[in-house]
C-alpha cells in the first residue's frame, strides 16, 4: 500500500448521556492511501456514520472525541482549534452524506451553494468561483452544468442531487472525501453509475475515499480495502477481495452470508441470529459474543487483535480458518481498479 | 406567475366585496346616527328633513348601492363632525400612523431577527434565556401600562424625552412627515418602541424556533462539513430557511399595528388614525366609521398579496405549485 493519507489511530468518540457514556466509537483504527477506496462496514449504530463525523470534527455536544488521533498527511486534526479545523474541512476532507433529498438546502440555488463551498476557502471572484463550479459538475457528470447551476435541488434527480454533493466535495481537490451510505437511497442503477464515477474520480484524481456503508454488495464491487466494525470497534480489516472470499471474524462472515445474491433462491436465507447491542450495556469482552456461533469461554474478556500473515487483522479469539478456494462468485459488476 | 397575480387579485376583491357588506350591515346595526347629531330638544321635522338628506329612509339595500357606487367614484362621504369629505381626513392622518407603524416594525425586525437568531444558535446559553424571558415580558405585559411607564422613566424622571404628542413636520412626497429631523425622532422614539414590544416578543420567539429547526437539519450539517463558517452558514442557510414564517407574521403585524395602534396613539397622545377612529365610534360619525374599516380592509388585502409574492421569491417550490 502507498503513503497512508488518512490515518486513524485508536479514536474514541462518546456521548455522556443521562444513561451512562455511550462508546460510540472505541478505538477504531484505519488508514487510508492516495487513490484508494476505503469500505468502512457495519450495521445500523456500529458507529461508522460517528466515526466520520469524528473525523471531520463535526461531533456536537453531549458527544465528544475521548481519545486517539486523526492524521491527515501526519497532521492531527483533533488537535486543532475550531477555526484551523474549519480551513481543512472541505478544502483537505470533504464529506458525502446519505440522502440527497436533505443535503442540500432546498431555497437556494446549486450555483449559490456552490459558489459559498469556493468561497469558504478560497478567496475569489463570484465568477471565478462560478467556473469552478461549473467545472465540477462536469467532473461527476452532470449533463449542462451550466443550466444546472441555475437549478433548485429540488427541480433535479435523486441521483444527480448525489452528483452534485459529491461534486461539491470535489471542489477543493481535497486528499480525502469521506461518503456516508451517500447511494443507500438511490436506484440500484443509478447507484451503478455512481459507483463507477467514484472510482475513476478516485483513480485520476487520487483522491482517498473512505465509503460508509451497511451493503457488502458495494463494497466487494468498489473498495480497495475493507474495514468492519461492530458496536463501535473495528474487528476484522484487510484487502477487500480477501476479506468477501475468506472472511476471518465471525461477524463478518455472518455478514457475507445473508446477501441474498449468494443463495439458492427458494433457500432460506442465513442471517446472524439476535440484533445490535445497545452501546448503553455492551456485553463485557467482545461485543459479538452473545450472537457468536463460535463464542468460547475466553470472549468474556476483550480480544486481542490478530494479525495474519497477509496484513488483514481481526479482533477475536476464535478466527475463521482461511479458506484455501477463491469463490468470488460475485455476478454484480466490479469497479474495482486493475491493480 | 402573472396567472396567479391574477387570481389572487380577483380574490382579493371578493374579500373587500364580502368585507364592505359586513360593514355597512354592522354599521347600520349600530343605530341611526341622526338622533346623536342633533340636538334633543329639535322637533319633528328638523329630524325627518335630515334624515331625508342623508337618505336614511331608503331601503337597506338602496343604501348599500348608492354607498358603493359613490365608493367606485372615490366618494366616501363626509364626516358628520367635522364637515370634510372623510377620505381628506383619513389620509391626513395616515403618515402620522404609518411612519410610527413602520418605525415600530423595523425596531421590532432589527432587534427582534438578530436575538432570535443568537437564542435560537445557543439556546443553552445564558443570554439565549435572558434573550426569552424577555421576549415572554414583551408579549405578555399591557402595552398600556409599559407605554405608562415609559413615559414615568424617560419623559418624567429623566427627562430626556417628550411625554407624548408629535415633532414637527415636514413635507416629504406630499405626506406630513416627523421622522426627518432629530427633535421628531425624539418624539417617535417611545411609543415606537412601546408599539414594537409585542411584534418583538413575537418575532424572537418564531425565529429562535425556526433556527432551533434548521440549525439541525442535513443541509446546515453538510454545509458545515463544507468548511463554510458559522457566519455563513447562519447568515445563508439559515436566514433564508426561516425567512418564511417571519415575513408571514410581519405582514400580519404590520398590517395590524396600521389599523389597531390605537392604544399606544391615545397614551402617547400621537395624532394618527387610531384616535380618530375611537372618537368616530364615541360620537357614531358613521361615514368615518365605515371608510376606515374599508381602508383597513385594502391594507390587509395588499399586505397579504405582497406577502404571497414575497413567499415565491423566498421559496422556489413554493413556484411550482401556484404555477401548475
Amino acid at each position: 500500500m502507498s503513503e497512508a493519507v488518512l490515518r486513524v489511530k485508536d479514536l474514541r468518540t462518546q456521548f455522556k448521556t443521562r444513561a451512562g457514556v455511550l462508546k460510540a466509537v472505541d478505538g477504531v483504527s484505519f488508514e487510508v492511501g492516495r487513490g484508494r477506496i476505503l469500505g468502512l462496514v457495519g450495521e445500523s449504530g456500529s458507529g461508522k456514520s460517528v466515526t466520520g463525523y469524528s473525523i471531520l470534527g463535526l461531533i456536537e455536544p453531549p458527544g465528544e472525541i475521548a481519545g486517539g488521533e486523526v492524521l491527515l498527511n501526519g497532521q492531527d486534526l483533533t488537535r486543532l482549534k475550531s477555526e484551523a479545523m474549519r480551513k481543512i474541512r472541505g478544502a483537505q476532507i470533504a464529506m458525502v452524506f446519505q440522502d440527497p433529498m436533505m443535503t442540500l438546502n432546498p431555497v437556494l440555488k446549486i450555483g449559490t451553494q456552490m459558489i459559498a463551498a469556493v468561497r469558504a476557502h478560497d478567496r475569489v471572484s463570484r465568477k471565478v468561483a462560478r467556473g469552478r463550479a461549473r467545472d465540477a459538475l462536469a467532473k461527476v457528470g452532470i449533463p449542462s452544468p451550466e443550466e444546472r447551476l441555475d437549478s433548485y435541488p429540488h427541480q433535479l434527480s435523486g441521483g444527480m442531487r448525489q452528483r452534485v454533493a459529491i461534486a461539491i466535495a470535489l471542489l477543493h481537490n481535497p486528499a480525502v472525501i469521506l461518503a456516508d451510505e451517500p447511494t443507500t437511497a438511490l436506484d440500484v442503477s443509478i447507484q451503478g453509475q455512481i459507483l463507477a464515477e467514484v472510482r475513476r474520480l478516485a483513480d485520476e484524481t487520487g483522491t482517498a475515499f473512505v465509503w460508509v456503508t451497511h451493503d457488502l454488495a458495494v463494497v466487494s464491487s468498489l473498495a480497495d480495502d475493507i474495514c468492519v466494525m461492530y458496536a463501535g470497534r473495528v474487528v476484522e480489516t484487510g484487502p477487500a477481495a480477501d476479506v468477501i472470499a475468506s472472511p476471518r471474524h465471525p461477524y463478518t462472515a455472518g455478514l457475507l452470508a445473508s446477501v441474498p445474491a449468494e443463495h439458492e433462491p427458494g433457500t432460506r436465507l442465513p442471517q446472524v441470529p439476535g440484533s445490535t447491542p445497545s452501546l448503553a450495556n455492551l456485553p463485557p469482552g467482545c461485543a459479538f459474543a452473545p450472537r457468536c456461533a463460535k463464542a468460547g469461554p475466553a470472549c468474556t474478556t476483550t480480544p486481542p487483535v490478530q494479525h495474519f500473515e497477509d496484513g488483514r487483522t481481526a479482533l477475536c479469539n476464535y478466527p475463521i480458518e482461511p479458506v484455501s478456494c477463491q469463490p468470488l462468485s460475485s455476478t454484480s459488476t466490479t469497479y474495482r481498479s486493475a491493480s | 406567475m402573472i396567472g396567479f397575480l391574477i387570481q389572487r387579485i380577483l380574490q382579493a376583491l371578493m374579500v373587500v366585496i364580502a368585507m364592505s357588506v359586513i360593514v355597512f350591515l354592522g354599521v347600520y346595526a349600530i343605530g341611526n346616527p341622526i338622533d346623536v347629531m342633533i340636538d334633543p330638544a329639535s322637533d319633528q321635522a328638523l329630524r325627518e328633513s335630515l334624515i331625508q338628506r342623508y337618505g336614511f329612509d331608503r331601503p337597506l339595500y338602496e343604501q348599500y348601492f348608492i354607498f358603493m357606487n359613490n365608493m367606485l367614484h372615490g366618494d366616501l362621504g363626509e364626516s358628520f363632525i367635522y364637515r370634510l369629505p372623510v377620505l381628506e381626513l383619513i389620509l391626513s392622518r395616515l403618515p402620522a400612523t404609518l411612519e410610527l407603524a413602520l418605525t415600530a416594525m423595523m425596531i421590532a425586525t432589527c432587534l427582534g431577527i438578530p436575538l432570535g437568531l443568537w437564542a435560537g444558535y445557543k439556546p443553552d446559553s445564558l443570554s439565549a434565556k435572558a434573550i426569552m424571558g424577555f421576549s415572554v415580558l414583551g408579549f405578555s405585559v399591557p402595552t398600556f401600562w409599559v407605554g405608562l411607564l415609559l413615559i414615568m422613566a424617560f419623559a418624567v424622571e429623566l427627562g430626556w424625552l417628550p411625554s407624548g404628542g408629535r415633532g414637527p413636520t415636514t413635507e416629504v412626497l406630499g405626506m406630513q412627515l416627523s421622522i426627518t429631523s432629530l427633535e421628531g425622532w425624539s418624539y417617535i422614539i417611545l411609543p415606537a418602541f412601546n408599539l414594537a414590544l409585542f411584534k418583538l416578543g413575537l418575532l424572537i420567539r418564531l425565529t429562535r424556533a425556526g433556527t432551533i429547526e434548521v440549525m439541525s437539519s442535513d443541509f446546515v450539517r453538510f454545509a458545515r462539513a463544507q468548511g463554510l463558517s458559522e457566519g455563513k452558514v447562519v447568515g445563508l442557510h439559515v436566514l433564508k430557511n426561516i425567512s418564511i414564517p417571519i415575513v408571514t407574521v410581519f405582514g400580519l403585524e404590520l398590517g395590524s399595528t396600521l389599523a389597531f395602534a390605537v392604544v399606544t396613539e391615545t397614551v402617547f397622545n400621537w395624532p394618527g388614525m387610531g384616535k380618530l377612529i375611537i372618537d368616530s365610534i364615541t360620537v357614531l360619525d358613521r361615514p368615518v366609521m365605515v371608510a376606515y374599516l374599508i381602508l383597513v380592509v385594502f391594507l390587509f388585502v395588499i399586505i397579504n398579496l405582497v406577502v404571497d409574492l414575497i413567499y415565491g421569491q423566498l421559496d422556489p417550490r413554493i413556484r411550482v405549485k401556484a404555477a401548475s
